[in-house]
């Protein structure tokens, strides 16, 4: 049965393909970038089709408001010119589209043949609150407290060691 | 409504096409910038399970989150060593950074 949320999934996936695509074969890293916004704005698109509506924030906020704009500060930081000199691809593309092919086809045979492929979501309870569960579940000292500190100490830590790999030391230090 | 399959098989999708992009880019940006896509199409999935399975339990969600937060440390730590690796020998090009290769 069409519905409207099929129609907007399907366009949905159209263009958040199309522009991974457009990602992994653009020649300026710049336009690769921007192409990264419109796919991971796509997933985001997703994830509130999915009832998932504070992942969706989550994604926006985190993924293209900080995570594209440090990989486009990353471009500008390492690229003369933004167009790479040469072909985009290493010798080895014609393995790389062999081996993503096997294992595109390897995964669809794999769900094809599992037998909950055509489970439709059950309509979610009208007092469920998936963002007030979330929260619970983070904190709550049988939930996942442990993994959310786990991941706390692991940004300190990235933090931390992305300051230092990155620091240019003056010439005397070394 | 939508079945579950199509969300596994277009997440099936964009991690083939992060994979394609991670091992036949030469620019280590490009390279970082297939794995955010592979990491999305398996917090896609997570969620997918998490609504069609059993949406009582959030566990799809929290890994998602923690996905989140993997992403965000490992894009940090890997463009610091690329501005790194470019102060030094003045290219990105990951087939040029070969100084550990013999």
């Amino acid at each position: 049965m069409i519905t409207v949320s099929l129609i907007i999934f399907l366009i949905v996936a159209v263009i958040t393909l199309g522009s991974a695509l457009m990602v992994v074969t653009a020649r300026n890293l710049v336009h690769a970038a921007l192409w990264l916004v419109v796919a991971l704005f796509g997933v985001a698109i997703l994830f509130g089709l999915l009832q998932a509506g504070f992942l969706a924030v989550v994604q926006v906020v985190i993924y293209i408001g900080a995570i594209v704009i440090l990989i486009i500060f990353a471009i500008m930081l390492t690229q003369r010119n933004a167009l790479e000199i040469g072909s985009r691809f290493n010798e080895n593309w014609g393995w790389a589209l062999g081996i993503s092919a096997l294992v595109f086809a390897a995964l669809v045979w794999a769900i094809v043949s599992w037998p909950g492929f055509h489970v439709q979501a059950q309509p979610l309870d009208a007092r469920f609150d998936s963002v007030a569960e979330l929260g619970k579940a983070l904190v709550a000292s049988n939930g996942y407290a442990l993994p959310f500190e786990l991941a706390s100490v692991l940004l300190l830590a990235a933090l931390i060691g992305a300051i230092v790999i990155a620091w240019e030391r003056k010439p005397e230090e070394r | 409504m939508i079945p579950l399959s199509f969300y596994l098989i277009f997440a099936a999708g964009l991690f083939s096409v992060g994979l394609f992009g991670v091992l036949a880019r030469k620019n280590a940006i490009a390279i970082l910038m297939g794995i955010e896509l592979m990491l999305n199409a398996v917090n896609v999935n997570l969620v997918a399970f998490w609504r069609y399975r059993m949406p009582e339990m959030i566990s799809g969600q929290v890994f998602a989150v923690i996905v989140f937060a993997v992403a965000a440390a490992e894009v940090a730590v890997g463009l610091a060593l690329f501005i790194s690796i470019y102060r030094r020998r003045g290219t990105i090009a990951a087939d040029q950074i070969d100084l550990m290769k013999w």
